[in-house]
């Protein structure tokens, strides 16, 4: 059975077709997976019964010949996806016992296309975490260990459950969603292909919001034709989300040639970071040759803004969500506190989102609303804004100057262990972000894949950015790494 | 083209305190609903009266990940709304939330535009009298979302929430501080409703909260006015207050009042005026502190990420401009020159742009526009009021009432029978001139009947025609007598001249 968990969308749909396996098949095998991991806590809330019901649909589907690519595929949807009659509640206390009565715009569309869901995949609370740690549910675990190491260690975050679901085999893909890094660092952590999006490809309808004008949704799946074919059911124009963009989406599993040549990659100076571990160095410069062996021209380029970055996400994105989740106040849905004799309606917000919210996202709201207010707008939300289009600009100025795609390291580590970071100034945490945000604040596309592994045999990621709108070339590119790393790694099971 | 009559500005209200005189600052923030029959950025309903949350899309409730979308015809209105001010249109605008808790407030937001109005600078003339008229700038105008409704009152514990008019469109339109004083701010409102209504943009139906304002209310000593005037410097005048969410014209002009007496007072004592939000006590008559300055919320205001900014065409915007009616000003000035109307006539008939179509209808029917004027503001207004019926309920037709008018004019009725014979197409309908014909009401010319009349009245009392003889004013008399005689259908001036000429004769 484990067989069956651990295709690929792409193996999965030829066979399906080929009718040598059933969507009916694949999906008990990933529920009979789920119920397995329980150590790994990736999946928060099972559907089985939406499973089997869709997988049969789907085999029917798939014999009349009437199949898209998606059709049949057990699929983990991240717990910030509003999904109908489903509890979503963003790994967050303040949505207890919610249940939309809408599908969210990704999911409908992979619905349609006949995709499984399996269950709600954990995460960080609102997405604000890059360890699962801030999960109302308890953090996912990460399938890889160090080496004889029985530590647990983090899928990373925000999207850690899909990460490790996908990681684990559970599922044959995740969507996951990416606001500065939560797709392409969890992807990274745990050796699978993740890809973000340029901002506007996917409706941003029914997702949860964190930070508005940097939140994507993408795919997390076991290789790059995986995200191609997944990304193209995710994508398109939605009239519901004003930022989504009216462009026809290309058939990006088509445009994976693996031919590179003559395309320009931009190696960007400031990406080299005091203290990072000679590992990423060499894995950096690994790819390098490998994408210049395969007929690339690679050209260091500078981003000079890129210092500035992550300060600038971490005044717009808190600033962001601070308006988001104002919305959670115990009046309409999710969580309400008990409220004392006497209380009124400042208690109750008070004591709804004291109980509600956790400590990062209470943080986060804070240092929002700080730097929102009166007298403090120019200082940080205006300058953060300004800084945010120069980082724009110095992706422009090198897009401009020729290069197709830029190369850098996806994270500053591998996977640490849970728990590390308990007692660290959360500056550290964010630090996490680093290679990450700029294509957030610029709202390129960027993708993670799996590169190679640490002595301790973690994986590492390398990531890949995209000129706007370009997803199939940037695929392509990454495809052509990916078949130069040659990375099969998968991690050993304990659990 | 003649856009507006020519005026005077009105005095500033001069207001007596114990020790000085003092003026009147105000300017206005006018709450206007849209006319549109869904909401600014949903789908829901926006009628009037439904049943408490049955008008609420699933944005209005601010469902974890739902999103705004600008409803075109919303955006569309508040631009018609600004060419019928007069103003700058801004091709590009945008929205920003306008953060702060409340629990008919369910995105914790609401989505305005602060920093980039799709309105900029217009005006107002605000007619106070026959050539008299206050020109009122516009500041700008922005579109926002209005609020759901907090119900206090229906358990002693427990408040409860409508959302039906969450995310409903409206318009804040924002004067300068123009207004002289209350009648002029009411007036300023009055004006702005009529505009709003010929424009089709808002019913103005301020009962349903349909137009509300914000009334900001300083005082300052005569001349500092003219010196805020010369310097635009906010300095020269006093500190304001805001009297907030008025929604009526009696009720602004007693607010401005109290308001006005309760700064001069403190201003006497030596005191000074808080720059404050205040609440007006129309059972008490007087305004109550809401907040202080200190106490303001801090809205955090910053653009929305889930809006692009609002770009328009000019192209579009000149297609509005294009399909904009005649509004007030032109179509009074258009009264007055094409009809020959007064001032005053023309203003009356303009008051709601459905009397100026009756009125046109009829005068161009008529071909007679004082006479039709007469008749619409006279007869036909002062019926309908007596039975409290719009003009839309009018038992009289254009043509009808053109139809009387025609017969009085071709001297086939006098000014009396006109009058009866309204009162008979009033109340039975019918066409005017039928009705004369049939039940005998035409005005007799015939000068051969006439003068057998007179000549039978002169013959029938000797003794007056003695008097008269001596008393040439008695011919009145017998003018009386012959017009009763025909049952006043006789041509009155043709009497008077056979009577004339018989008692001349005679003598």
């Amino acid at each position: 059975m484990t067989d069956l968990t651990s295709m690929k969308i792409a193996e999965a749909r030829d066979a399906l077709r080929k009718g040598n396996v059933t969507s009916a098949e694949l999906t008990e095998a990933c529920l009979t997976a789920i119920e397995g991991a329980g150590a790994l806590n990736a999946f928060v809330h099972n559907t089985p019964e939406i499973a089997r019901e869709q997988a049969a649909a789907a085999d029917a589907r798939i014999k009349a010949g009437d199949a898209p690519a998606m059709c049949g595929i057990p699929l983990g949807i991240k717990d910030l996806f509003c999904t109908k009659g489903v509890p979503s509640q963003a790994a967050s206390n303040i949505l207890g016992g919610f249940k939309p009565e809408y599908e969210s715009t990704v999911t409908t569309q992979l619905f349609d296309a006949g995709a499984v869901m399996l269950g709600k995949l954990n995460m960080d609370e609102f997405a604000m975490g890059s360890s699962n740690e801030t999960s109302c549910y308890g953090n996912a675990v990460n399938p890889w260990r160090r080496g004889n190491d029985d530590a647990a260690l983090t899928p990373g975050g925000s999207s850690g459950g899909s990460a490790s679901a996908v990681s684990a085999d559970l599922c044959l893909a995740a969507t996951g969603t990416d606001t500065g890094g939560s797709i392409r660092q969890p992807a990274a952590f745990t050796g699978i292909t993740g890809i973000k999006p340029t901002y506007g490809r996917c409706s941003r309808w029914g997702i949860v919001a964190f930070a508005s004008s940097l939140d994507q949704a993408g795919p997390m799946t076991k290789d790059v034709r995986d995200a191609a074919i997944m990304l193209e059911a995710m994508c398109g124009h939605d009239p519901k989300d004003s930022t989504s963009a009216d462009l026809a989406v290309p058939n990006f599993e088509a445009m994976l040639t693996g031919d590179i040549k003559g395309k320009t990659i931009g190696i960007p100076k400031e990406y080299h970071m005091d203290g990072m571990p000679e590992e990423i160095e060499a894995l950096w410069a690994e790819g390098r040759k490998m994408l210049q062996d395969a007929g690339a021209n690679i050209v260091d380029i500078s981003l000079p803004h890129t210092k500035y970055a992550l300060p600038a996400y971490y005044v717009i994105a808190p600033a962001e969500a601070s308006s988001n989740l104002a919305r959670y106040d115990g009046v309409r849905y999710g969580h309400r506190a008990t409220l004392s004799a006497g209380d009124g309606i400042t208690e109750m917000y008070e004591k709804t989102r004291a109980e509600g919210f956790g400590h990062e996202v209470q943080r986060r709201v804070m240092v929002g609303t700080y730097v929102l207010s009166a007298g403090f707008y120019d200082a940080y939300y205006n300058r953060a804004r300004k800084v945010r289009t120069l980082i724009k600009k110095d992706f422009e100025d090198v897009f401009a100057a020729g290069v197709d795609a830029i190369l850098t390291p996806a994270t500053p580590s591998a996977a640490f262990g849970l728990g590390e970071m308990e007692d660290a100034d959360p500056v550290k945490m964010y630090l996490n972000d680093v290679f990450t945000v700029t294509v957030n604040l610029a709202g390129l596309p960027g993708i993670a894949i799996p590169a190679g592994v640490d002595k301790q045999g973690l994986p590492l990621g390398l990531q890949l950015i995209g000129r706007p709108w370009e997803e199939g070339d940037l695929l392509n590119t990454a495809y052509a790494l990916e078949q130069a790393a040659g990375f099969v790694a998968k991690p050993g099971k304990w659990w | 083209m003649l856009d507006h009559l020519s005026f005077e500005s009105p005095k500033p209200k001069l207001i007596s305190g114990a020790k000085h005189d003092w003026e009147l600052v105000i300017g206005m923030e006018v709450h206007a609903q849209v006319a549109s029959k869904a909401k600014l950025f949903s789908g829901a309903s926006t009628q009037f009266g439904a049943e408490p949350n049955s008008n609420v899309a699933f944005v209005d409730s601010a469902m974890p990940g739902m999103l705004p979308v600008i409803n075109e015809y919303c955006i569309e209105q508040a631009v018609r709304t600004g060419l019928g001010l007069k103003a700058e249109i801004n091709l590009k605008s945008a929205f920003d939330r306008k953060n702060y808790f409340y629990p008919d407030l369910p995105q914790g937001y609401q989505i305005s535009q602060l920093y980039h109005p799709l309105v900029g600078e217009g005006e107002v003339i605000v007619d106070m009298e026959p050539g008299v008229a206050r020109l009122v700038r516009i500041e700008r105008i922005h579109v926002e979302q209005d609020a759901g409704k907090s119900v206090h009152d229906m358990d002693p514990n427990m408040s409860f929430v409508d959302l039906n008019r969450t995310g409903v469109a409206l318009m804040e339109i924002v004067s300068r501080p123009d207004i002289r004083g209350p009648e002029e701010a009411a007036a300023y409102l009055a004006k702005l409703r009529q505009i709003l209504r010929y424009l089709g943009t808002c019913d103005g139906n301020m009962q349903n909260g349909n137009m509300r304002a914000d009334v900001n209310v300083s005082v300052c000593r005569p001349g500092q006015y003219e010196k805020y005037q010369e310097t635009q410097d906010f300095s020269h005048l006093g500190t304001r207050c805001e009297i907030k969410n008025m929604n009526s014209m009696r009720f602004i002009q007693m607010a401005i009042d109290y308001e006005a007496k309760r700064q001069i007072a403190i201003l006497e004592a030596g005191g000074k005026i808080d720059q404050e939000t205040r609440l007006y006590d129309a059972d008490k008559n007087e305004t109550r502190s809401m907040r202080s300055k200190e106490e303001a919320h801090d809205y955090r205001y910053f653009p929305d990420p889930d809006l692009l900014p609002l770009e328009i065409e000019q192209a579009w915007v000149d297609d509005i401009a294009a399909s904009l009616p005649e509004l007030p000003d032109e179509k009074k000035a258009r009264f007055v020159k094409d009809f020959g109307l007064s001032e005053y006539d023309a203003d009356v008939l303009t008051a709601e742009v459905v009397n100026a179509s009756y009125f046109e209808e009829v005068a161009g029917a008529a071909g007679d526009g004082k006479l039709a004027a007469n008749w619409v503001i006279n007869e036909l207004f002062g019926r309908l009021k007596k039975e409290d019926h719009s003009i839309e309920e009018s038992p009289v037709s254009p043509t009808q009432l053109a139809g009387i008018i025609k017969l009085i004019k071709s001297d086939a009725i006098s000014g009396k029978i006109a009058k009866d014979l309204f009162e008979i197409v009033y109340t039975e309908g019918g066409d005017p001139e039928v009705i004369v014909e049939e039940r005998g009401m035409k005005q007799v010319t015939d000068t051969g009947a006439i003068e057998a009349a007179v000549d039978e009245i002169i013959a029938a009392n000797p003794a007056q025609v003695e008097k008269a003889k001596q008393n040439p004013k008695l011919a009145g008399w017998f003018v009386g007598q012959v017009m009763k005689a025909t049952g006043g259908k006789a041509n009155p001036k043709a009497v008077n001249e056979l009577v004339s000429k018989k008692l001349a004769d005679l003598g």
